[in-house]
């Protein structure tokens, strides 16, 4: 598409160069997949969370039937304690350890520690579970003595429905930690050296230099990392039902929000309640990402 | 560890490269014993020292047992996951880059909504929405098709946006401006200016993309049926029903633990590879994005 050049001289609009369909053009493939996998199965979700089998509209019912299901308190609390523990840990140590590797004065070993933490970011998914099963039962692991000193001599054990929210929270920091440390490191970087020495003619500490002045810089990264690793935390699906089957149902397959409404669209036939409980995901998801995003402000470039 | 020992030397305090050692070993062990638990038999892995080698011909063995399984379906699974990823790779490519870029740079109705929409789809979690994709992969008669999956990876709203970032940031509006007063058309600008300078953040969006991608568990599980259309995710799966001391009723065709260790190893062994490949691009694609404040 090629739009006719503007004579030298014309004042150039304060953002666009080509006002009109150039712009639409270079978006065009983008909005049809919006529609076909953001828009379009969203408003399915909504649709079919409101109707019943028959496609007649049913009110909350849908949701009420979620909530009555005997397993439904069960799994909106694993996910909770899940995302309390993830989130938690999430924050301290990768702020830590981001810190830590911004003191490291030798740049060739910050560089290989980044690159090491980060390798299991490359093991996600199904990978990620069956390294940690490996690693928690006490017959084949490495650390089996840890285990054993730590009271567990069997993998049942150690994989007791108490331990999950901890075991996941591992799982998921193995995997997810070391993109995040990257992510944060390269921000600390991009703090004025200048200023970080006023604050050490002024006498602060390491401490106080990061309480005062690394942290709240930081905040917006944080912020964003909070965001996305709790939209990450409410999907829990694959370590549950990998767990599931490893532990021959310790875990049970109704662990987890994902897995009930799995389990309701695919084991029950239950569509519109499987539907109702996306859409109460969705909306805490939302809920959550719009309270962090209008009190820090991430989204203000624009 | 001498690494750990000379920084301790530099620094005025051990205890920073005393933790970063800690958590080092943390990350790195299991992949680690990942590799050695693939070079031993199944004896050796419960009854051997941990953290020794086993042997070649176990590791041979292992490779054999693994690639029998229901006639080399760990080839088929692996090969399966590269296409899906690649395909969509490609698809996000050609179209997160440009929507980001315009986006960015130029000015047309229902940008800003645009740019909403896209902030809002990307802090959805995403994984909550696999039910109703099912519903509707299934009313366009898709389920069981590579697209089923491939469509729905290649929607990447996070590649948009950190396109959207970059070029907002790290590309000077001037050098667009002066291309354009040359009597460039916009795809021209695009194409001679934009593209050439937009390396870092290809090279940043394609590596996540592959990884999300590669990674991707619940969305194939649900949409693709067939065990011979599984991406190696799901294959894994399948691959732990059949160990014995995971599953009791596993049967015949049992896998043994270090197979699955083999197996595992496999299954990660393209992403470390790409990283390996892009990361000098990965770090500069970061940076120009972290200095967005």
């Amino acid at each position: 598409m090629t739009t006719a050049p503007r004579p030298a001289g014309t004042p150039s609009r304060r953002r666009g160069f080509w006002p009109g369909r150039a712009g639409h053009l270079f978006v065009a493939a983008y909005v049809v997949l919006l529609i076909a996998f953001g828009v379009i199965p969203t408003g399915y979700a909504v649709y079919f969370a409101f109707t019943d089998a028959g496609d007649t509209f049913a009110g909350f019912s849908n949701f009420a039937e979620a909530a009555t299901d005997f397993r439904y308190y069960g799994a909106v609390g694993h996910v909770a304690l899940y995302l309390v523990c993830w989130l938690v840990s999430l924050v301290v140590f990768v702020v830590g350890l981001a810190l830590l590797l911004h003191r490291l004065t030798w740049s060739g070993a910050g560089k290989a520690v980044r690159f090491l933490y980060y390798i299991p970011g490359a093991l996600a998914g199904a990978a990620s579970v069956l390294v940690w099963l490996f690693m928690l039962d006490p017959s084949v692991s490495p650390v089996s003595a840890l285990l054993r000193v730590a009271g567990f001599g069997t993998f049942g054990q150690v994989v007791a429905p108490g331990h999950l929210p901890v075991l996941f929270t591992i799982i998921a920091f193995w995997t997810g930690a070391g993109g995040w440390i990257v992510v944060v490191y390269g921000a600390l970087n991009n703090i004025s050296p200048e200023l970080l020495e006023a604050a050490r003619i002024d006498g602060a500490g390491a401490w106080q230099t990061a309480w005062r002045i690394q942290i709240p810089l930081l905040r917006k990264w944080i912020v964003y990392m909070v965001i996305l690793a709790f939209a990450g935390g409410t999907q829990l699906f694959v370590e549950p039902q990998l767990l599931s089957q490893a532990s021959v149902g310790v875990a049970g397959r109704d662990y987890s929000l994902n897995q009930l409404s799995y389990d309701f669209a695919f084991q029950n036939d239950n569509v519109n309640t499987a539907a109702a409980i996306s859409v109460e995901l969705l909306v805490v998801g939302l809920v959550v990402a719009g309270v962090f995003v209008a009190r820090s402000g991430f989204f203000d470039a624009d | 560890m001498p690494i750990d020992a000379r920084r301790a030397r530099r620094l005025p305090n051990p205890l920073p490269a005393l933790v970063l050692g800690l958590f080092l070993v943390f990350f790195v062990l299991p992949v680690g014993w990942l590799v050695l638990a693939a070079t031993k038999t199944d004896d050796q892995l419960v009854h051997g020292d941990p953290l020794s080698f086993g042997s070649w011909h176990a590791l041979a063995g292992n490779w054999t047992a693994l690639t029998s399984f229901q006639d080399n379906a760990i080839f088929r699974w692996l090969g399966n996951s590269a296409l899906y990823s690649f395909v969509a790779l490609a698809i996000t490519l050609c179209v997160a880059i440009p929507a980001g870029y315009a986006l960015a740079m130029t000015e047309f109705r229902g940008r800003r909504t645009l740019l909403v929409a896209t902030l809002v789809v990307m802090l959805m979690p995403n994984a909550t929405l696999v039910v109703p994709l099912f519903l509707e992969v299934n009313a366009v008669r898709l389920i069981g098709s590579m697209w089923s999956v491939v469509l729905p990876y290649s929607f990447y709203p996070f590649g948009v946006y950190l396109t959207y970032i970059y070029f907002g940031t790290a590309v000077p509006r001037d050098l667009i401006a002066a291309a354009q007063l040359d009597g460039c058309s916009s795809f021209g600008v695009f194409r001679h200016v934009a593209l050439p300078l937009a390396t870092p953040i290809v090279a940043l969006v394609g590596f996540f993309s592959f990884v999300a991608n590669w990674t991707n568990y619940f969305l194939p599980y649900v949409l693709l049926p067939e065990s011979d259309q599984f991406p190696v995710q799901v294959g894994l799966g399948t691959l732990l029903n059949s160990v014995p001391q995971f599953n009791p009723t596993a049967g015949t065709a049992a896998v043994h633990r270090p197979e699955l260790a083999l197996a595992t190893l496999l299954a990660i062994t393209p992403v470390l590879v790409v990283f390996l490949f892009s990361q000098r691009f990965l770090v500069a694609g970061m940076l120009a994005g972290a200095t967005k404040e």
